[in-house]
């Protein structure tokens, strides 16, 4: 430990300016140290900042404050010794696999048989060879993500960042790219001295990573630090691994001590953001928590794979009945409320009943929108007027969002009508 | 928005139905100027308004120009329902219908409004309902191809479940046709009259005040107070119209066209909620108006009305392989050898009979100084526009506030500013061949520009960010991510540019300030002088050389490109 960390983040805060001139918080005190041979990954659900922590460090953006260093010294603009791969892999479709690995090399101006050696090289180690003259739309998507991975390679990194590089592939690539990628590393055939991993998937985090920063949201903090200290190869089915998933669960749901009455249905303001879930999603989730094998009580890792979702897909979910007050969060489990069993056993037009009592009673907005509606004589409001409100407290699109999944509630428990057309809420249905 | 692409259906340099096509096109035009021609004597005494340069008379001449062109857009708007449904529906039509679409897409048209006024004046000796007919027509011209040809397009791409849902649920022809490839047709028709209006601005400007022989035809509108103005020298008269048209084409926009792509969104089959809706607050409006609240439910219940009309199918709709109809064919086929043979003969015996070889060689040497220019001109407009809309379509910003600009400069007709260049070449001496020149492009380089700035906002962000990681900056940069980035949009937008181009060159080549003349050699003035002094053989022999150019340009030279640029440079 006497040596200097390869990258150091000190109190790094990151703010974007609202249009009314106040600014959105995204990034808060984020310390982060990375040492020689370790892989760090960075956990949490979207939103919670640590894409953007991460095109910080690789000094695509400039923190609003505190610092980032890279071997001691502060990063400004995008630094040579960190090399990136993407989720979304950002190839040049009009470059062959070559020429998009050489372009990196080509940006530094290297002797022409130089390039081509290493890239040749890199290719050759990421298993692409055979390929060189191939355009990435020939490509299937691990193909693409391993040239993603030989162009970061090929400049000879010493950091490697990685954005969520496995989720836009499908389970089988994706583990496969993993298990080349572990195996690479182990033996030292990379060139790159640390990594640091961005996912929302907490099977690949513990499977990865050395350690683990767990992210919490609004605005992006480290909840957490865990140390992974299972030998690799790691098996999914060792039972201290599943453990580890286990105690990462308990650790997303938690949520920091309010302090308030409501210990266990954290209080929610007019100005809380809303999860994008609609109405077949809450009750779909209620449905299989009531059934058995949970019985009104299911553990958070066991109903994601009972129900084939990954726990990014769950948890805003799993929030909305919380927020509905149909189901507590605690440890990890998720457990129905009275009113969320019976909700599961009702049929359609008394579910509809029960819905639109604790949409009016827990959704404090959609409690406000109600209340001006019956107020006014005329029995309808403009979108507008509740945008505006909204905007007080968040971004222009989390407003958006956040009154678009209220709609869709509302419709649902029909407590009030929206026409898009005219961007009107109304109490009547349109005929 | 959706993109134009002009030419997916097209695959192919040129097939014999494009050569068919051509012969009969060409043939039709010189079988209208000829059968005009017989008919003109009686229009030399034609009645000629009185017009008056007073800016107080300017509001009433921009709302009859505006009206011709909403008439237009209309003719337009049926042309379009009918002939491109015909092409779609019909396999055996479709061969030849849409080369001919392409072909009428690349003649220069402009060249024949005194050919066309002479054949609708014919029609209504003396009365002005005829040079209204032939002004209609000429913008008509300029906007109904490329509206039929994005609506053929959408009819060959609705989804087939789409189609069969409306077939299980035994929708009547007309009912499908209204109420299936009509709305998932219109996204990209609405898109392609917006674009269309910019062309037609320019033609109806154009077009009303022609000459025909010794007198000339002038009907109130803001085009024939261009023209007064011109022959007055009046520079203060211009500028007034410059005023004019700029309103005009604002409130165009705002009143008919921004309501119309907000409406339009609606007719969407790809949905994607984050994506930002198109607003207008004339829509806004109409929509919250009473008025016309009830006005669209009469409506609504008129088209319910015919879909019942039209409802008569109760047998099951079995679908029975089509059996080849022989007695068809034949008459298809002979009416194509009919058209054919007609129009070689009209070709034959109009032109080569009374253009001698050296003629000939003569009008093609022009064209390729007019070619030559087109293709400099696009070349500077493209130096200078296309690092501009990277940088512009970069910053999104930035984009929000150029990109109408440059839509609205596209609109605007570039002829109403020819004059002022013209009276700087004239007070200062300017060699005419050089400094004429830029006034082709006047008006057609925004093409390049917004649809520069459409490409560069479509790089993702991931991998702007990409090139940045890996330090790639400079001309590498422009060399290896942005410029090919934009190129297939460079390429669409290049194609309309050039096509206005050589369209342009037939005002642009020949101007006048007062009773000056100033001329560039090309084939643009050679049509224009031969327009003046109503030599039909010229006429139809420049236009025919003319659109031989455009024609042959675009496939051996602007197809390619953009079958490449789509190929390899398409960001999916």
């Amino acid at each position: 430990m006497n040596s200097l960390p390869l990258l150091e983040c000190t109190d790094v805060r990151k703010a974007f300016p609202k249009p009314d001139g106040e600014e959105l918080l995204v990034l808060e005190g984020m310390n982060l140290e990375l040492r020689e041979g370790q892989i760090v990954g960075l956990l949490g659900r979207s939103g919670s900042g640590k894409s953007t922590l991460l095109r910080l460090i690789a000094g695509l953006a400039e923190p609003s404050a505190g610092r980032v260093r890279y071997l001691g010294e502060t990063v400004s603009g995008p630094a040579r010794g960190i090399a990136m791969v993407f989720q979304s892999f950002a190839l040049f479709p009009w470059l062959t696999v070559f020429e998009n690995v050489a372009l990196g090399l080509e940006a530094q101006n290297l002797p022409r048989a130089e390039i081509r050696k290493r890239s040749l090289a890199a290719i050759d180690l990421i298993g692409l060879d055979g390929f060189e003259s191939a355009y990435p739309r020939e490509l299937s998507g691990g193909m693409r993500q391993r040239v993603g991975f030989a162009r970061a390679l090929v400049v000879h990194p010493n950091i490697l960042l990685m954005d969520e590089p496995f989720s836009a592939l499908d389970v089988l690539t994706a583990e496969t790219l993993r298990t080349d990628f572990l195996d690479l590393w182990a033996e030292g055939r990379m060139p790159i001295k640390g990594v640091i991993l961005v996912t929302h998937n907490i099977e690949e985090a513990v499977l990865m990573c050395d350690r683990i920063l767990v992210f919490g949201s609004n605005p992006g903090r480290i909840l957490s630090e865990i140390k992974v200290t299972l030998p690799q190869p790691r098996n999914r089915l060792d039972p201290s691994f599943r453990e580890m998933v286990e105690r990462i669960y308990v650790e997303m749901t938690a949520r920091p001590k309010a302090g308030g009455r409501h210990e266990r249905f954290p209080g929610l303001g007019i100005g809380s953001v809303l999860p994008h879930v609609g109405s077949n999603l809450i009750s779909g989730l209620m449905e299989a928590v009531a059934a058995p094998p949970f019985n009104g009580k299911a553990d958070l890792p066991e109903i994601a794979s009972n129900l084939q979702m990954e726990s990014d897909e769950l948890f805003p979910v799993a929030e909305t009945l919380q927020m509905l007050r149909f189901a507590e969060l605690e440890g990890g489990d998720l457990k129905l409320t009275d009113d969320g069993m019976a909700f599961a056993h009702a049929d359609i037009d008394e579910r509809k009943r029960i819905f639109m009592r604790h949409l009016l009673a827990y959704i404090p907005l959609a409690t406000h929108i109600r209340r001006v509606l019956d107020e006014r004589a005329s029995h309808s409001a403009r979108k507008s007027r509740f945008i505006d409100e909204l905007e007080d407290f968040m971004s222009e699109e989390d407003a958006e969002q956040t009154l678009r999944s209220v709609i869709r509630w509302a419709r649902y428990g029909e407590a009030f009508a929206y026409d898009d057309e005219n961007a009107m809420f109304s109490l009547e249905n349109p005929t | 928005m959706n993109r134009f692409e002009p030419y997916v259906f097209l695959r192919g340099l040129a097939s014999r139905w494009d050569v068919l096509a051509f012969i009969v096109v060409i043939g039709l035009i010189a079988f209208l100027g000829e059968t005009a021609r017989g008919l003109f004597a009686p229009l030399t005494q034609l009645e000629v308004l009185p017009l008056s340069l007073s800016p107080s008379h300017l509001p009433e001449y921009a709302a009859r120009t505006t009206f011709r062109m909403l008439v237009a857009l209309l003719c337009s708007l049926v042309f379009t329902l009918t002939y491109a449904t015909w092409a779609a529906k019909s396999e055996r039509a479709g061969r030849l219908l849409v080369p001919i679409l392409d072909i009428l897409q690349s003649v220069p048209i402009l060249g024949f409004i005194s050919i066309t006024s002479v054949f609708f004046l014919s029609l209504a000796p003396g009365r002005v309902l005829g040079a209204e007919f032939a002004a209609i027509f000429a913008i008509f011209t300029s906007q109904a191809w490329n509206m039929a040809f994005s609506f053929y397009q959408s009819l060959r791409t609705i989804p087939t479940e789409l189609i069969e849902a409306a077939e299980s649920f035994r929708l009547s022809p007309w009912m499908k046709f209204w109420q299936l490839e009509v709305p998932f047709g219109m996204p990209a028709l609405v898109w392609n009259m917006m674009l269309s209006m910019s062309g037609g601005w320019f033609f109806v400007v154009a077009s009303e005040s022609i000459s025909v022989g010794h007198s000339s035809v002038a009907l109130p509108g803001v085009g024939s107070y261009i023209a007064l103005a011109i022959e007055q020298k009046n520079l203060a008269a211009i500028g007034w119209a410059i005023l004019t048209m700029l309103i005009v084409i604002l409130l165009y926009d705002q009143l008919l066209f921004r309501p119309l792509v907000a409406w339009v969104d609606r007719f969407r089959v790809e949905q994607e909620p984050g994506e930002r809706v198109p607003d207008s607050w004339a829509l806004t409006m109409m929509r919250r108006s009473r008025l016309i609240k009830a006005a669209t439910l009469a409506f609504d219940a008129a088209v319910l009305w015919t879909s019942r009309l039209g409802r008569r199918t109760d047998a099951p709709v079995v679908d029975s392989p089509p059996r080849p109809k022989r007695s068809l064919d034949v008459l298809w086929v002979s009416l194509i050898v009919v058209a054919v043979v007609l129009g070689t003969w009209h070709i034959v015996a109009g032109l080569i009979a009374n253009t001698s070889v050296s003629e000939a060689l003569h009008v093609c040497g022009l064209a390729c100084i007019t070619m030559v220019r087109v293709f400099i001109l696009i070349t500077l407009a493209s130096v200078v526009w296309v690092p501009i809309g990277i940088w512009v379509g970069m910053r999104p910003r930035a984009a929000e506030i150029v990109q109408p600009i440059a839509q609205f400069m596209a609109a605007f007709p570039a002829n109403l500013l020819f004059p002022l260049a013209v009276y700087g070449i004239v007070v200062w001496k300017l060699n005419p061949d050089i400094f004429l020149s830029p006034l082709m492009i006047l008006g057609t380089q925004w093409y390049i520009l917004f649809n520069i700035i459409a490409g560069a906002s479509t790089i993702p962000a991931e991998m702007r960010y990409a090139a940045s990681n890996f330090g790639v900056t400079g001309w590498l940069w422009w060399r290896r991510v942005a410029l090919p980035a934009v190129l297939p949009f460079y390429v669409t937008g290049a194609i309309t540019a050039s096509g206005g181009s050589w369209n342009a060159a037939q005002v642009s080549e020949l101007v006048s300030w007062g009773h000056t003349e100033i001329r560039a050699r090309g084939l643009g003035s050679y049509i224009a002088d031969a327009a003046a002094a109503n030599n039909f053989h010229q006429i139809v022999l420049g236009v025919g050389v003319m659109s031989l150019f455009v024609v042959v340009i675009n496939r051996v030279f602007w197809r390619p490109l953009y079958y490449y640029a789509e190929r390899k440079y398409r960001l999916t």
